[in-house]
């Protein structure tokens, strides 16, 4: 049997502004404004308590010059989420949901905790350049920075069988999940100078598999990090997603590789299609390839365009649903309306773009650049077509072009404003995430596997979370609730 | 007209109806989506960057991961 396909994404966000324009300060002062406001309050690694603690209800401090930490600024948020600088960049890890629905509620909720995070900051530095960020994946020089997800996988499978089974789809999938980007930028479209690419990140992978993420990356992640039993799981870290302001996108984004993973632990990896001969060819020509036409020769002699990939992948998604098979993944009706969206997707940029609009980010981008050159008559290699395809990316809602361009919901504002401050109920971040909020004077750290606590009385007691599915609110709820301190919840655990 | 070329008639007519409202539905949506276009397009000449050029040049970040 497939095991839950616990999940999540991790995003790094492009930055600008700031005191003296370094992306590193920037990126400190957003995480420890706030962490300052007291919307969170606690370290990832041992240190001293920040002096915040006392400021969970008080109102915005404005004159509080940010502090600048010696050491990256790293935080643990109160749903259930970390939020910190990661080289020069600020990034949220959204905490471990349940299902893909989950998933895509909690990296919404990241965007409006990088927006009241820039908010406070430049309100409380008038002086200097204001902060911005964009959820996108390169700088169109050249740089590039992630958006990875998590999957949770059975550890008995082979790694060699993930790779064999998973990597069609994270080399084929950017044709309907792609964010789109103007123009190229690396060596390897100097003769062919695409004007468009269907992702942001495509160009940038250099090998088939590798534990690097920065230099040679690799289409499949080998970093072995399970956080959690080691005896039982592995966390398959993807690395060459797009970050996606469609909210379908994200949602199918998260559920259509979970699903793929639920049918390679019950299904085995021969069901799946055969790997491209060249696979970092493929991912490459894929993403310049607006026809989705042109194929790729696979391993068994088949020619296979990025869609017929996953139209192959929806097909086996969709027999395994239909044999009663993916709770592992989500409920029956939240996998119809993945199977669903797939589809359209899939059919939608093939025989009419336009109506998939709404939710493939490259389409509605493209959209937006093409009706901009035309009405004003603009050359291709116009500044002005790149700055929109940066603009998409802002989060700010009143320079967002993504916010404008008529992007399907998924999500209520009022259930990404709860899960702004609370953790998802049915994963182990309901327990960090509560005890954050109810305890944040007696937790010295927290990590994704345990929460340290000191009760002023040595020593310290670490709580372990090795299980993803414990430290639920079904399991937990009720003793959380009746811990009036965090000595009576320690007691409660049977940890004092 | 025998009665069985009557029934073909009016059916097809009828079909020919619904393609035609079809069509019409069609270029509605159409319209709608070009307007929407037209209307998206007037928001980006109002927000987009105003010195497009230097935006695009100062927008320059690390790697990461």
């Amino acid at each position: 049997m497939a095991i839950a396909k616990v999940l999540g994404i991790e995003t790094e966000y492009g930055i600008t502004g700031g005191p003296d324009g370094d992306p590193i300060t920037a990126s400190s002062i957003l995480v420890n404004a706030f962490a300052r406001n007291g919307e969170i309050n606690v370290n990832w690694d041992f240190g001293d308590e920040s002096p915040a603690n006392d400021a969970r209800h008080m109102p915005l401090l404005t004159s509080v010059a940010p502090m600048i930490e010696s050491h990256l600024a790293n935080t643990v948020l109160t749903n259930g989420a970390r939020f910190y600088v990661d080289h020069a960049h600020p990034e949220y890890s959204s905490p471990e949901c349940r299902t893909p629905l989950s998933g895509l509620l909690y990296d919404r909720a990241g965007e409006d905790v990088l927006l009241h995070a820039v908010r406070l900051a430049n309100a409380s530095s008038l002086d200097s350049p204001p902060i911005t960020v964009y959820k996108n994946n390169s700088d169109g020089k050249g740089n590039s920075y992630g958006t990875h997800e998590n999957y949770l996988v059975k550890r008995e499978i082979p790694f060699p069988e993930i790779v064999r089974a998973i990597a069609p789809h994270l080399l084929s999938r950017q044709v309907i999940l792609g964010a789109g980007k103007v123009g190229y930028e690396t060596e390897y479209f100097d003769d062919l100078s695409p004007r468009f690419q269907l992702a942001q990140r495509s160009e940038f992978f250099e090998e088939l598999v590798g534990l690097e993420t920065t230099l040679k990356r690799p289409i499949v992640n080998t970093r072995d990090e399970p956080h959690g039993d080691p005896e039982r799981f592995r966390r398959l870290h993807v690395i060459i997603g797009d970050a996606n302001m469609s909210e379908v996108a994200t949602f199918v984004k998260l559920g259509s590789t979970a699903l793929l993973l639920a049918v390679l632990e019950d299904r085995g990896v021969e069901v799946f299609p055969a790997m491209p001969k060249t696979p970092v060819r493929a991912v490459r020509a894929f993403g310049t390839d607006l026809t989705l036409r042109q194929g790729q020769e696979s391993v068994d002699g088949r020619s296979r365009s990025a869609w017929d990939y996953q139209d192959e992948l929806w097909t086996l998604a969709h027999r395994y649903v239909a044999g009663g098979d993916g709770a592992a993944v989500a409920t029956e009706a939240e996998l119809q309306l993945l199977l669903t969206q797939w589809r359209e997707m899939l059919d939608g940029v093939r025989d009419n773009p336009e109506s998939v609009a709404d939710r493939v980010d490259w389409v509605a981008k493209l959209r937006l650049l093409n009706g901009f050159q035309n009405r004003h008559g603009l050359r291709d290699d116009d500044p002005r077509l790149r700055a929109i395809d940066i603009q998409y990316h802002d989060i700010r809602p009143d320079k967002s072009l993504a916010r404008r361009a008529g992007l399907r919901t998924l999500l209520t504002p009022e259930a990404i404003g709860e899960a702004f401050h609370k953790p998802p109920t049915d994963t182990r971040a309901y327990f960090r995430g509560r005890c954050i909020d109810k305890y944040p004077k007696e937790i010295v750290a927290a990590n994704w596997d345990s929460i340290i606590f000191d009760l002023g009385i040595d020593p310290l007691h670490r709580v372990p979370m090795m299980d993803p599915l414990k430290g639920t609110a079904e399991l937990l709820g009720d003793l959380l609730d009746n811990a009036a301190t965090a000595e009576e919840l320690l007691r409660a655990l049977g940890t004092l | 007209m025998t009665e069985q070329e009557h029934i073909q008639k009016t059916s097809t007519e009828k079909a020919d109806e619904a393609s035609s409202i079809e069509l019409v539905a069609n270029a509605a949506k159409n319209e709608q989506l070009k307007n929407d276009l037209d209307n998206l397009l007037d928001e980006i000449d109002e927000v987009l960057e105003d010195n497009a050029e230097e935006f695009v040049r100062n927008y320059v970040q690390k790697g990461g991961e």
